[in-house]
């Protein structure tokens, strides 16, 4: 065997330092709220104490998150700067789907007015031209993809999507058979 | 016999029928896509459930969950990319065979492997069902509050290296369960006064974040992966032969599988692990193992298959899942008002008897739907990575707008799709998040129900299911501080060992500063002693 399958793989270290950071200082902040944001109940064993568990939790986050910065600083020898510049080069990257995120909320807040169905027809072959296709082939596939997605989930299975704002534009027959399916 | 007729009753109906023939079938399918997996599926498509009748709406995602790493394994074996990432270890033999033009039977052994896996963890199943049946009642709160604790340490411990994140990432997934309005006191936890807040994260919509949408920007940030077009060698119907030519490999990997899937919180790699560690030692060409070894295949592939079946015992008879696919069938079990524990398999075994059945019924039909439609798979499983990560992010929606019509609900979802997409960057574990949030709440309610009880602390354990939950939960973590102690003398051991001095200027003027100061003290030692020189004259 070229090299053995059960050796976990660590991952990459770039990024880890940041990430162990950020981490720990959320852990911090969620447990210096405990006292802010949960209740102290009279009369009521530690146990069921509605902090009991958050806190427990966020100790839970301190602690552990700690013990794995220690953990990466002490595999890099406690030397070099906390943060360097490959950490700073990933955290570009993690910023990347954000541009992704705006495409989704664009189209989440679309549907409930444009209507599932042209919002899908006009979200998937754009968000598809935008990642570089330009082949007709795909472009078209991915028109279809959209339209099936639609007529099996909004159609056929009844998931519970509104109609968009713009089907009340509609004539009356047609109305009533676009908010229910389309 | 009874339960066996009682079971098939209930799953005698067309709409059963038909919701057994989609999600077996859906699930291969799903499953053969690299980068989707049965859990993005399943949480997909549990909105969709909702108006179904609990048999129907379970039956076609149970099909989903014990079919989907048949699928996995086309790809595994034919372009060296698992399906799902259980169907990694199935890469490392099934990818060299290929490779040497042996492709169709690589898969055929894969197949068969995995169908005698699963038929030997459901006929296990079928006869531990009465003895289930009697010993699920004796979990009282207390003990599975101490089971969901091991699940929890299991999990953890499993990430071999990286215990202490996973640790973090679990407490992270129970401080997210207690987000929203406590359910005895009516109090609100951590909403800093936001009313969106109040009703808590829908675990669909962490996990939708997490798997679906996390895996949609990684596919999209990424570059489409070009895959080389093997020829297929070998017969459809050469593995049967080959897993009958092994029946012990068979046999003790599937009895791995089984194993495992029944302890909460350690699954298919470790059975994976077991398996295939067990054929290499008592195989005759072990050398063999990593450059396609059909030992080896068989034992990857009936080690995982085996699980899903038996992963289902933790979650009928306790309510506990083992990892996140369970998870995400506890919720499925949930929405459809069946809620399973031992109050399951005391009142409703016939119910317990039909899922066992589903789960065989679905094999068989998957097993004979792929014996004939690989070729067909093959085209899904070469979907450009790109597009399917725009398929992802429009199936997600559906999945997440659907539950509330929430576009609040849909912008976590999103966050949560940003905080996966850095793990995934980083390589670290999302499953203990998810297994935070469910077990943290089952261990709430069941902690607080157990304390009421309970006078003194050893109350808690005077029971011998619960003394012997107990006494495992230490020995695992004195395990694991062991080992990380000894990992860590064996580090500083290599530091020190191979520790170059340092070259820093101000490094080198301490040394100097070290050495002078030595030297001045042995010659200042070396003049006292000479001037106080003991007398040697004798009185």
């Amino acid at each position: 065997m070229s090299d053995d399958p059960f050796l976990a793989s660590k991952g990459p270290r770039r990024g880890q330092i940041l990430f162990a950071l950020a981490f720990a200082g959320f852990a911090i902040f969620i447990l210096s709220n405990l006292g802010n944001q949960t209740t102290w109940a009279p009369r009521t064993k530690l146990f069921a104490q509605p902090g009991f568990w958050p806190g427990v939790a966020g100790a839970g986050m301190v602690l552990f998150g700690l013990l794995h910065l220690r953990g990466l600083r002490r595999g890099k020898g406690l030397r070099g700067p906390w943060i360097s510049r490959e950490d700073r080069a990933e955290a570009r990257i993690w910023l990347q789907p954000l541009e992704y995120t705006a495409w989704f909320m664009v189209y989440v807040f679309a549907v409930p007015r444009i209507g599932h169905l042209p919002a899908t027809m006009i979200f998937a072959p754009a968000l598809t031209w935008r990642l570089g296709y330009r082949s007709p082939r795909i472009l078209w596939a991915s028109v279809a993809f959209g339209v099936a997605v639609v007529l099996i989930f909004k159609g056929v299975l009844g998931v519970k999507i509104p109609g968009g704002a713009i089907y009340d534009y509609l004539p009356d027959g047609i109305r009533a058979f676009a908010l229910r399916y389309l | 016999m009874d339960l066996i007729f009682a079971g098939l009753e209930v799953l005698y109906r067309w709409d059963v029928a038909l919701a057994l023939l989609v999600g077996s079938i859906g699930g291969v399918m799903i499953g053969a896509v690299p980068g989707v997996g049965p859990a993005v599926a399943i949480a997909i498509l549990l909105p969709a459930t909702f108006s179904m009748d609990p048999i129907v709406g379970l039956t076609l995602l149970l099909g989903i969950y014990g079919s989907s790493m048949y699928g996995g394994a086309i790809p595994a074996i034919l372009i060296n990319t698992p399906g799902t990432a259980v169907n990694a270890l199935t890469t490392y033999d099934g990818y060299p065979m290929t490779l040497r033009g042996e492709g169709r039977k690589a898969i055929s052994i894969a197949y068969t492997a995995s169908f005698v896996g699963a038929i030997i963890s459901i006929i296990c199943l079928i006869s531990l069902a009465p003895v289930l049946a009697k010993v699920a009642p004796m979990f009282g709160a207390r003990e599975i509050f101490l089971a969901a604790l091991l699940g929890l340490v299991l999990v953890v411990v499993s990430h071999r290296g990286q215990a202490a994140i996973a640790a973090a990432l679990a407490c992270l997934g129970i401080f997210i369960g207690t987000i929203g309005l406590e359910p005895v006191k009516y109090t609100k936890r951590y909403t800093f006064d936001q009313s969106w807040l109040a009703s808590g994260v829908d675990l669909i919509v962490v996990v939708l974040g997490l798997y679906a949408i996390s895996q949609a920007f990684t596919l999209m940030q990424g570059d489409d992966v070009k895959t080389k077009r093997v020829p297929l060698g070998g017969g459809m119907f050469q593995g049967l032969r080959e897993v009958a030519r092994h029946p012990r490999v068979t046999g003790v990997s599937s009895g791995f599988g089984v194993m495992m899937g029944i302890i909460p919180g350690v699954g298919e790699f470790t059975s994976q692990f077991l398996a295939y560690t067990y054929a290499q030692k008592t195989s005759k060409r072990p050398d063999d193992f990593g450059q396609g070894s059909v030992e080896g295949l068989i034992a990857s592939e009936s080690a995982n298959n085996s699980v899903p079946a038996a992963a289902m015992v933790p979650l009928l008879a306790l309510g506990i899942p083992g990892e996140e696919l369970t998870a995400m069938m506890l919720a499925v079990f949930y929405v459809h008002n069946v809620v399973p524990g031992p109050g399951l398999f005391q009142n409703q075994m016939d119910f317990v008897m039909a899922i066992y059945l589903a789960l065989l019924f679905l094999n068989i039909l998957v097993m004979v739907f792929l014996l004939f439609s690989t070729n067909a798979l093959m085209l899904v499983a070469r979907l450009p990575n790109r597009f399917l990560g725009v398929g992802i992010l429009t199936l997600s929606f559906v999945g997440i707008y659907s539950l509330r019509n929430s576009a609040t609900d849909c912008l976590m979802a999103a966050v949560f799709g940003l905080f996966g997409f850095i793990l995934k960057r980083l390589s670290l574990p999302i499953v203990p998040i998810i297994m935070g949030i469910v077990l943290g709440g089952i261990m709430e309610a069941k902690l607080r129900i157990a304390m009421a009880r309970v006078k003194t602390p050893f109350d808690f354990i005077d029971r011998p299911i619960a003394m012997a939950l107990f006494l495992f939960i230490i020995l695992i973590i004195a395990f694991q501080i062991r080992g990380a102690v000894i990992q860590a003398r064996r580090r500083k051991e290599a530091q020190w060992s191979t520790r170059p001095a340092s070259t820093r200027f101000g490094m080198l003027l301490s040394r100097r500063k070290d050495f002078l100061l030595t030297e001045r003290g042995k010659r200042l030692r070396a003049e006292r002693s000479m001037l106080s020189r003991p007398s040697t004259d004798k009185d």
